[in-house]
């Protein structure tokens, strides 16, 4: 071979692995987004919003019923509605269509599954320009409707969406856990329910209430079940009570801090308890508001956004008519172990946008995450639970508030606990808190409610509960859920070896240099010695 | 040496291409709960609606040195009668047949099983996926777990399993309970395959536009093709809910589109099994029009 055809053929070579090289880095990494400068309204769009809802039709029509007004203002974007029930459905989902670059367009989620998501290059989309750009963002002179500003945006509720200093999500829904109470049997019991309820109030009238005859009829009821005091969401649980207590739970770098002696206590308390009859969780025995309607439970705690099946004339009921007791509801915040300075932790759905190679696309999907967040749409979907609107535009509007001074005059629009344990929201906002969000909080946050779902059951089942089962329990609950393979982002600044492919890479790197730059210099020495020559 | 540095360039650039497409930055689901059930009251806890009855149990899949220890000697396993006398959250073991499967996820599987003189609803039992598909309808298994209770529905949960070898296969005829609908004794059969007779397809909701129809996605109507069917029919004049579990039978079997082809005033006949739910609720599997 000549040497004409040996350069030839090294130069196609090359071609061709710098093309694969290229194409090898345009299919594993979605381009970053940046927002164009002008929508492009002469095409035609089509994108998937994910949504959850409650198993509540009024939720899904809601949704429905925004997709068609804002597919009004923008015939050219059409929206294809896909509904769940849980977010862990849609984390899953998301999960598997990352894979695929299939994801949504708009998806209803939490900030602890984006951090998962967000391990993945550009999966999803940064939103703090879309935020800020005039024409398209929050409160855009180009918008086809009426958005919120920035600072229009309840700021704690805005924060949660924030991951390493970049939005990745805005609000769409808040609300906090409520202790809904029997009131009528905590008086029969001789108590009287206190301005704020503590945990050591809770645990003693639980207790009163498990005391039973020798034919296992609670006294309390005249039943054979009572669960006094009854957890709808364990990791809830434990998340407030270490927060209440300034334990440890996570840094905000993600370490885990989750198994310590606190934790330790917590649980103790819990299995004496349970024990002695007065505790039980959702997982482990039903949802709550089916025992409290029956009159079989005292405390029952769950989310504001479930009050509407609490409470003997609740709109939404499971058990059958016959079995609802009369009581009188009391909805209050979650027990404390300082009333003095109360802490809730802050939840609801959120909503992100997915990244696309097509920014137009991006951005049509902004513009109806966006839509969201006006008044109509956040005052209908709020109504339809105990959730809060997380724009004071939306609070504030005339509409809202005329709704939240109508408490008791129906069972539906207007249902008492309802509209009760809303204020609750409202009048704590400055209380509530939410855990540091990292890749891998999603497990930690289960690791913590599984804790104590993992003791319950086994003092239910009759197992010991010691410290050695403490430890062994502490041991097989990290190993789950992986939380051993969590780095804090802390230690980015010492990230460990490199991998061998890297490695391997960057020696070949080095030796190619070596290579070239030696031909250079023998190409030099010989020019200089054939001139030297001539 | 123009060869050899050729040849080094381009190997290179393979080796770059290689690394490259090795390294993928592709996130990884963390064990997340499972499950659905039953309508859900609540936004979740806030992650997970449905009754999730267990997550992340840590039983381990009945691999074949598990099943070695984990196998009670042959006179622990009970009858059905032992069974239904032991005590709520207590271990017991039961031999009973494979009727159908319900899910699978993340290595645990759902299962109704039945024998002869009773049924049993196995949740979440450790199970890997590659023993899931051992599970044909018939196939005898020996199950170790608690007996628990869910919202009305007794229940084998956190079990593990063998096969049982050298067992004819058994499936259970549906025994006819209509004549038990609205009666105390009707519970007696939970989780029993059993048959519906000569039923009356009734309103199960309204449409958007008002109009009564013969079933509804989710309980409420707030689903979509996929979910959960519910319908009701009635019986003397007393009406039940009926519900096709889509994890059972999913969108593309014959009895989700039996269902959503019943019309208001059809006389139906059904099978299924009898599953609680606040009540029986059972999960039908076939639904066929008689007039």
């Amino acid at each position: 071979m000549t040497w004409r055809v040996c350069r030839r053929a090294a130069a196609a070579l090359l071609m061709v692995c710098v093309a694969l090289l290229a194409g090898c880095h345009g299919r594993q990494e979605q381009a970053a987004f940046t927002v164009p400068q002008q929508f492009d309204e002469s095409r035609n769009y089509e994108i998937t919003f994910w949504a959850k809802n409650d198993t509540n039709k009024t939720q899904t029509d809601i949704y429905k019923q925004a997709i068609a007004d804002f597919e009004a203002l923008y015939p050219n974007i059409t929206v294809t509605l896909r509904l769940y029930t849980n977010y862990g459905d849609i984390y899953n989902d998301v999960i598997t269509n990352i894979a695929t670059q299939t994801t949504p367009n708009v998806c209803i989620t939490y900030p602890d599954h984006i951090a998962t998501y967000l391990t993945g290059e550009h999966v999803v989309a940064p939103l703090d320009d879309l935020f800020a750009d005039p024409r398209y963002g929050l409160g855009g002179s180009e918008l086809r409707f009426a958005s919120p500003k920035l600072e229009e945006i309840v700021p704690q509720f805005l924060e949660e969406c924030q991951l390493n200093g970049t939005y990745y999500a805005i609000p769409y829904m808040r609300s906090t856990e409520a202790c809904y109470v029997n009131k009528t049997f905590v008086e029969k019991l001789g108590y009287t329910l206190p301005e704020t309820l503590t945990w050591d109030f809770v645990w003693e009238v639980s207790r009163a209430a498990a005391q039973k005859d020798e034919n296992g009829v609670y006294a309390l009821n005249g039943q054979t079940v009572m669960i006094p005091f009854l957890y709808k969401s364990t990791d809830n649980m434990m998340i407030q009570m270490l927060r209440q207590l300034d334990a440890g739970y996570s840094t905000q770098a993600g370490e885990v801090l989750l198994f310590n002696d606190t934790t330790r206590e917590l649980l103790d308390t819990v299995a004496e308890n349970t024990a002695a009859g007065a505790f039980s969780t959702f997982k482990i025995s039903g949802y709550p508001a089916n025992f409290l309607n029956a009159g079989q439970c005292v405390f029952a705690i769950d989310s504001t956004a479930g009050s509407t099946w609490m409470g003997c004339d609740a709109p939404l009921m499971d058990i059958p008519e016959e079995e609802v007791v009369e009581f009188e509801t009391e909805v209050m915040m979650i027990p404390q172990f300082d009333p003095e300075n109360p802490q809730m932790i802050s939840q609801g759905p959120s909503v992100c946008v997915f990244n696309k190679d097509d920014p137009q696309e991006v951005l049509a999907s902004w513009l109806f995450a966006q839509y969201l967040l006006t008044n109509p749409v956040q005052i209908a979907y709020s109504q339809t639970e105990g959730y809060a609107p997380v724009t004071t535009t939306a609070q504030q509007d005339p509409v809202y508030q005329d709704y939240l001074t109508r408490a008791g005059e129906d069972n539906a629009t207007y249902y008492e606990v309802k509209l009760r344990a809303v204020e609750l929201l409202l009048e704590h906002m400055e209380d509530t808190f939410v855990t540091p969000v990292f890749n891998g909080s999603a497990s930690l946050r289960d690791a913590a409610g599984q804790l104590i779902e993992s003791v319950t059951k086994s003092v239910r089942r009759g197992q010991t509960v010691d410290d050695a089962y403490m430890d062994t329990l502490y041991e097989d609950t990290e190993a789950l859920y992986h939380l051993d393979a969590i780095s804090p982002a802390e230690d980015a600044g010492t990230m460990g070896p490199l991998p061998g492919a890297s490695v391997a890479l960057l020696w070949c790197l080095g030796g190619a240099w070596v290579c070239i730059l030696g031909y250079l210099a023998f190409q030099g020495l010989r020019r200089r010695k054939n001139r030297t020559l001539q | 040496m123009k060869k050899f540095v050729a040849v080094l360039l381009v190997l290179c650039l393979a080796v770059m291409a290689t690394a490259c497409a090795a390294e993928t930055t592709q996130p990884t689901a963390t064990p997340t709960q499972e499950a659905v059930e039953t309508p859900a009251p609540t936004e979740e806890a806030e992650e997970t609606p449905a009754p999730t009855e267990e997550a992340g149990e840590e039983t381990p899949a009945p691999t074949e040195e598990a099943e070695e220890t984990a196998a009670p000697a042959e006179g622990d396993v009970m009858s059905y009668e032992e069974y239904v006398a032991a005590e709520l959250e207590t271990e017991v073991t039961i031999e009973a047949y494979v009727q159908a499967k319900q899910s699978w996820w993340e290595d645990q599987a759902t299962v109704y099983a039945q024998d002869e003189d009773g049924a049993y609803f196995l949740y979440n039992m450790a199970c890997s996926e590659e023993d899931y598909a051992l599970l044909t309808p018939g196939t005898c298994i020996r199950v170790t777990g608690y007996k628990t209770e869910w919202s009305g529905e007794v229940e084998i949960m956190d079990g593990t399993f063998e096969i049982v070898e050298g067992v004819e296969p058994y499936i259970a005829t549906a025994m006819d309970v209509t004549e038990l609908l609205g009666t105390d004794t009707l519970i007696d059969n939970q989780n029993k395959f059993v048959a519906f007779k000569g039923l009356t397809v009734e309103a199960a909701g309204q449409d958007a536009d008002g109009n009564d129809v013969a079933f509804l996605y989710n309980w409420d109507g707030s689903g979509e093709e996929g979910d959960d069917l519910y319908f009701n029919a009635s019986y003397n004049g007393e009406t039940y809910t009926f519900t096709i579990e889509s994890d059972l039978c999913d969108s593309t079997t014959e009895v989700y589109a039996a269902v959503k082809a019943l019309e208001i005033g059809q006389t139906i006949d059904m099978e299924g099994f009898l599953y609680w739910y606040e009540g029986v609720n059972p999960h039908i599997t076939s639904v066929t029009v008689v007039e």
